[in-house]
């Protein structure tokens, strides 16, 4: 079976490590993908702020989109949270309310489009766990990440409110990923808090505050790096490190690499496909990982 | 087809009352309208309105009426005959009449409380007096039977309610069997150290009675029993109760311990029940020293000899009374009852499913009935409030509501969480000196002297923050929350969210129904509510009586109750369940099925579907025969017999279709 | 500290909106508001509460009894970052998240929301930019957003903008789908539903 690949915007600029992460790994698993044509934005945080049923119309268009190509039974493959948001929620209103469902059905039978709600909208750590299983990674790792202590975080939207995959509280599906590439785990409390969202762009002290908060306790919990599923959580752990270290003593740099990433890593796939290139903290030295010597932050 | 066999001159005289109840039914419906239309049926003699038909001067118009000898019969328009049709019934007996040639007519709930609109509501009304009035024609002088009652009680769950209801009927003279899961009884109150609002010590108030249990001439008592079946009906339960062996004969064991000290394990090796899991106890053991009866039990699950068949039975050695017997066998007693008092309590709800909590994962977070253990002088740490580190805590966080107020847990406020919480925080407070805060969404303390308690523990210093817990963690901000836990709340009345680090957090559990009480109330025949508690048959009025006469209610197995309450409302149950039996006998309704032997073609269809085993198949005359006294009148063999030799009493078929038939008719 | 100027803390009823409430509790499943218990679990798991002018529970009840102008001026809504930590915990399954975005939406459109503050800028610029294209462009969202409100901060934010571009994670053109014209059918019939709603008096919401 195919899965409808749903990149969303950020995948395509400062999530574009994902992208081709998540793309490489699907292909080392045999797990066929293939991009919706013609997608839009999701709807996101900020639409909904602005006008809920055109909010509600975008994910539509993008879900009758993806159902003409499968026969009754789309899953569709999000890596992003907020897209994976903003699509389930849509669904669920379009079920739970019949107004918003009239009125959505008439805008899209304007634009030529129907949907009848029979599109899975699946996260690939979803995926990857039920569908692929834990034995089909185990088999593909050649490199095993030994030796390497990773915080995994999964940031709000993707377990809340809608997500079933996993506990809301408590998910350990990463985890689990994780822990059969050969990583080691760190327990912690933080996974599913909020990283600051959009608000490192616009009320940046806030925002850094949240994910400066994130980053000491991965830190002091001895983690080396911190593994995410959304492209946002990545972008703000990483790329605001330099202002976190001068505004609240953030003690130097901690890696953030996308789940997929370190997946295609331990697959034995090259750095440059896996867009690891395009970090701003590097990873922790392979070497030093395949050694077994435990990994070590660079300063 | 006349059915007039109480009007003597032949023609029945239907007298009809309509009741305003107030503005409940005059405001919607137009009763003066009702009245013209009635007196224009076929058999009114007497048709007219009142403000309340169930007060004393309206049931005087329809005995005057009677009496006079203008009606013979009686249709009422009021309210459901669930409320008053027992009112009225009693009326008619009072001058004479038969009670049973009466019909109600409901037109408040069925009526008045449902339809705003004026004109098709008095239409409906007219309708629903149009039957009333075809139906009451039909009506026969039914007689009430009488069968007598068994003066024997049973009493299911020895908590502090079980134990209040038997003592109480024993000395009143009835013979109490009372029935107890555990090998002790005490129930939730035997763990508890102090009692609020007075502080007075649980155990001291607790153990006379259960020695009193023990020693009483009329209560017969076991223990690590259950109810396994229950037949009859009310003044005549027959009740199966099997009693699990304990592998030690109750009548031998002094409760010396002695067999306990020479169990091979040398150390207590598993979770001890009674202390929640705090310590541990030995496979053979007794729950408490005060337990009753104070003899010593073994858990076939943990011990050597009947795990492995390999043990040197030491136990059984040291016994000079020969008590301990690996031969005893599971035992079921069969006994007669006229009433039945259920008061099998409840459990308390789950912490763990409040992740946010961190209960189970972290060691330091106790819920509150694991630390009415570590206060209990008898309990694991001898009354000293220590963490698992041996050290006394600090600063302690109280969570009140856990698993109370809550739609995804127990919408139900739980109603004792608020009191005992305060308790525990005098006891930490009092024990440790530590800082104790109190995280709450409302302090509930309506009870006698209970916010008096509240507010002598607010001069105590204790801390209380308006807020319901949103979380209890480990990371901290700040070096004062390095190595604890953090408490995270909105303190609601400043308006400002609060971190507070703390050593010991304590879960104020709610309560909740007993894993098995949807099973217990099948076999006992009763009804629950949504959140499974046992129904009362009414909230107000019949607060400790079931919906099946004979069984009564007591203590927390009907709802959240603290002590007090549970007491009030055990003696309340003995009480009823006396009333009952004192009466010596019990009145049957007369609404039972009958067989019209011509008709029977002995199909024997109707005997297995009766649900109370009250139909028997005479095979002599190959007819089918009912009981009225096991026959609750539920229809069933009526609407199942092919030939239409079964009817009902009060439901027969012309009854049935003349009702219709006004109904229809009217429209 | 600011100087003692005799404010007038007293709430008129004259000065309060009473269907704001209601209004706000017509979302769907929005009632659930009108059975808020104050218990404050909402702003206890949010972790942006310590940086808003209001609580997210005073919200709740500021929109209950008709505090309408505070509610839409202030900062709380803006701050929100759509976690939904307090939409999962409340014991009384508010939406609470949803009811932000209701006050979002009718800040918005009655052009009441803390002027010059970025985050509902950031919410028009990227409504407008999606209606427009379809998708949205990090890089001249945010350029317009600065625009906006702080040009000055813009230029602190160029050496972030150009890490970027040289990893490749922020181009230069503008991003977009292909078939604009079935977005705008899309979008035109949507605005005519929600028109004939309101002609109809059904759409009371925000």
């Amino acid at each position: 079976m195919t899965y409808v690949y749903f990149p969303g915007c950020s995948l395509t600029s400062t999530g574009r490590g994902y992208h081709e992460s998540l793309q490489e790994v699907c292909r080392a698993l045999e797990v066929p993908i293939q991009e919706l044509e013609d997608w839009n934005c999701c709807g996101a945080t900020s639409y909904m702020a602005v006008d809920e049923s055109k909010a509600f119309a975008l994910s539509a268009r993008n879900l009758a989109l993806a159902e003409r190509l499968g026969n009754g039974s789309t899953q569709m493959m999000v890596p992003c949270a907020a897209c994976y948001l903003g699509l389930n929620k849509a669904q669920h209103y379009l079920q739970e309310f019949p107004a918003i469902r009239g009125k959505v059905d008439k805008a899209l039978a304007a634009a030529g489009l129907a949907y009848s709600g029979r599109v899975q909208i699946r996260h690939p750590l979803d995926i990857f766990i039920k569908d692929i299983g834990r034995d089909k990674i185990a088999a593909r790792v050649a490199k095993p990440l030994a030796g390497l202590k990773v915080a995994c975080y999964y940031g709000c939207q993707l377990v809340r409110p809608y997500a079933e995959f996993d506990d809301q509280h408590n998910p350990t599906t990463m985890e689990t990923i994780m822990t059969v590439l050969g990583a080691e785990v760190i327990d912690w409390p933080l996974k599913t808090r909020c990283c600051g969202g959009s608000l490192t762009g616009t009320i940046e002290d806030v925002g850094l505050r949240l994910s400066y908060i994130i980053l000491t306790e991965a830190q002091k919990r001895g983690a080396d790096l911190v593994a995410t599923a959304c492209p946002l959580c990545q972008f703000n752990l990483e790329c605001y490190q330099g202002k976190m270290n001068g505004r609240f003593g953030l003690n130097g740099k901690v890696p953030v690499a996308y789940f997929t990433q370190l997946m295609g890593l331990a697959f034995g796939l090259s750095n440059k496909s896996l867009g690891l290139n395009r970090l701003f903290v590097p990873l922790p030295e392979r070497r030093a990982v395949a050694a077994g010597g435990g990994a070590h932050v660079r300063g | 087809m006349s059915a007039v066999n109480a009007s003597p001159n032949g023609t029945p005289k239907v007298g009809v009352y309509v009741c305003h109840c107030g503005i409940n039914i005059a405001g919607v419906i137009d009763v003066t309208k009702v009245v013209e239309f009635a007196k224009t049926l076929p058999n009114v003699t007497v048709a007219q309105e009142y403000k309340f038909m169930c007060s004393d001067p309206g049931q005087e118009l329809i005995q005057k009426d009677l009496k006079d000898g203008k009606i013979d019969r009686v249709v009422v328009a009021s309210c459901s005959p669930l409320m008053h049709e027992p009112t009225f019934r009693r009326a008619m007996a009072a001058c004479g009449g038969n009670p049973f040639l009466f019909q109600m007519a409901n037109i408040r709930e069925h009526v008045s409380w449902v339809n705003k609109e004026k004109g098709s509501a008095t239409e409906k009304a007219k309708a629903l007096v149009a039957a009333a009035v075809r139906r009451v024609v039909f009506h026969k002088p039914l007689q009430k039977t009488q069968v007598p009652v068994n003066s024997d009680v049973l009493i299911v769950g020895g908590g502090i309610s079980g134990i209040h209801a038997a003592l109480t009927m024993a000395d009143a003279g009835r013979k109490v069997y009372l029935v107890e899961r555990e090998p002790t009884i005490g129930g939730h109150m035997a763990k508890f150290d102090k009692t609020f609002p007075t502080l007075d010590c649980s155990a001291c108030i607790l153990t006379p009675k259960m020695s009193q249990v023990r020693a009483h001439p009329n209560i017969t008592l076991w223990t690590y029993s259950e109810v396994a079946e229950i037949e009859g009906y009310v003044g005549n339960f027959k009740a199966r109760v099997r009693r699990k062996p304990k592998y030690v004969d109750e009548g031998l064991c002094v409760g010396c311990l002695e067999c306990i000290e020479a169990c091979i394990f040398k150390k207590g090796k598993f979770k001890d029940e009674f202390n929640v899991g705090l310590s541990l106890r030995k496979p053979i053991y007794v729950p408490f020293p005060q337990a009753t009866p104070l003899v010593a039990v073994i858990d076939p699950e943990t011990c050597a000899f009947f795990r492995t068949g390999k043990c040197k039975q030491t136990c059984a050695e040291v016994c000079e009374r020969k008590a301990i017997d690996f031969n005893q066998k599971e035992e079921i007693k069969e006994i007669n009852v006229g009433a039945i008092i259920l008061a099998t309590g409840f459990k308390t709800f789950d912490a763990s499913r409040i992740a946010r909590y961190g209960y189970g994962k972290y060691p330091t977070v106790y819920t509150s009935l694991e630390v009415e253990r570590l206060v209990n002088a008898a309990g694991p740490t001898g009354g000293e409030v220590l963490l698992p580190n041996g050290q006394k805590p600090k600063a302690v966080g109280i969570v009140h509501c856990v698993g109370s107020r809550d739609e995804k847990t127990n919408r139900y406020c739980s109603r004792v969480c608020c009191m005992y919480s305060l308790k525990l925080a005098h006891l930490i407070h009092e024990r440790t000196g530590a800082e104790v805060y109190n995280f709450y969404i409302d302090m509930r303390t309506p009870g006698k002297g209970y916010e008096e308690f509240y507010d002598r523990l607010m001069k105590e210093n204790v801390h209380f923050i308006r807020g319901r817990v949103a979380e209890v963690s480990d990371w901290a901000m700040t070096p004062e929350e390095e190595g604890k836990l953090v408490i995270r709340a909105e303190d609601t009345l400043v308006g400002a969210v609060r971190r507070i680090p703390v050593d010991m957090v304590v879960l104020s559990v709610g309560l909740e129904p007993q894993p098995d009480a949807d099973e217990v109330r099948r076999r006992f025949n009763i009804s629950c509510s949504t959140e499974g508690w046992f129904l009362e048959r009414h909230p107000k009025l019949a607060p400790v009586s079931t919906f099946t006469d004979g069984i009564f209610l007591a203590g927390a197995c009907q709802g959240p109750k603290d002590i007090p309450d549970c007491v009030a409302q055990a003696g309340a149950a003995a009480a009823e369940a006396l009333a009952m039996i004192d009466r010596g006998h019990v009145e049957l309704e007369p609404n039972t099925a009958f067989v019209t032997e011509e008709f029977c073609s002995g199909c024997k269809t109707c005997v297995p579907l009766c649900p109370y085993s009250a139909i028997s198949f005479d095979t002599s005359k190959n007819k089918a025969v009912v009981n009225g006294a096991l026959c609750k009148g539920c229809g069933t063999c009526v609407a199942a017999c092919p030939s239409g030799a079964l009817q009902q009493n009060l439901f027969t078929d012309e009854e049935i279709f003349n009702e219709i038939e006004g109904v229809v008719k009217y429209v | 500290m600011e100087k003692w100027q005799g404010w007038d803390k007293i709430q008129y009823e004259a000065g309060l909106d009473p269907h704001f409430g209601t209004k706000i509790a017509s979302i769907p499943g929005g009632d659930k508001l009108l059975a808020c218990i104050q218990c404050g679990t909402c702003s206890g798991v949010c972790p942006l509460s310590p940086y808003m002018d209001y609580t997210p529970r005073q919200i709740v009840a500021m929109i209950r009894a008709g505090f309408k102008a505070e509610v839409l001026s202030s900062y709380t809504t803006w701050l929100c970052a759509s976690c939904y930590s307090c939409t999962v915990e409340c014991p009384k399954e508010i939406k609470i998240t949803d009811v932000m975005y209701a006050v979002k939406r009718m800040a918005i459109q009655e052009g009441v929301y803390p002027k010059r503050f970025p985050t509902p800028v950031l919410a028009s610029e990227f409504f407008h930019s999606v209606e427009k294209t379809g998708r949205s462009t990090e890089s001249w969202l945010l350029v317009r957003m600065y625009l906006k409100t702080n040009p000055f901060k813009m230029l602190k934010q160029a050496m972030l903008g150009f890490n970027l571009w040289r990893r490749g994670r922020m181009g230069v053109g503008v991003e977009s789908i292909k078939r604009k014209d079935e977005l705008h059918r899309l979008f035109t019939a949507m605005e005519n539903e929600t028109r004939a709603e309101r002609r109809a008096g059904q759409e009371v919401r925000p």
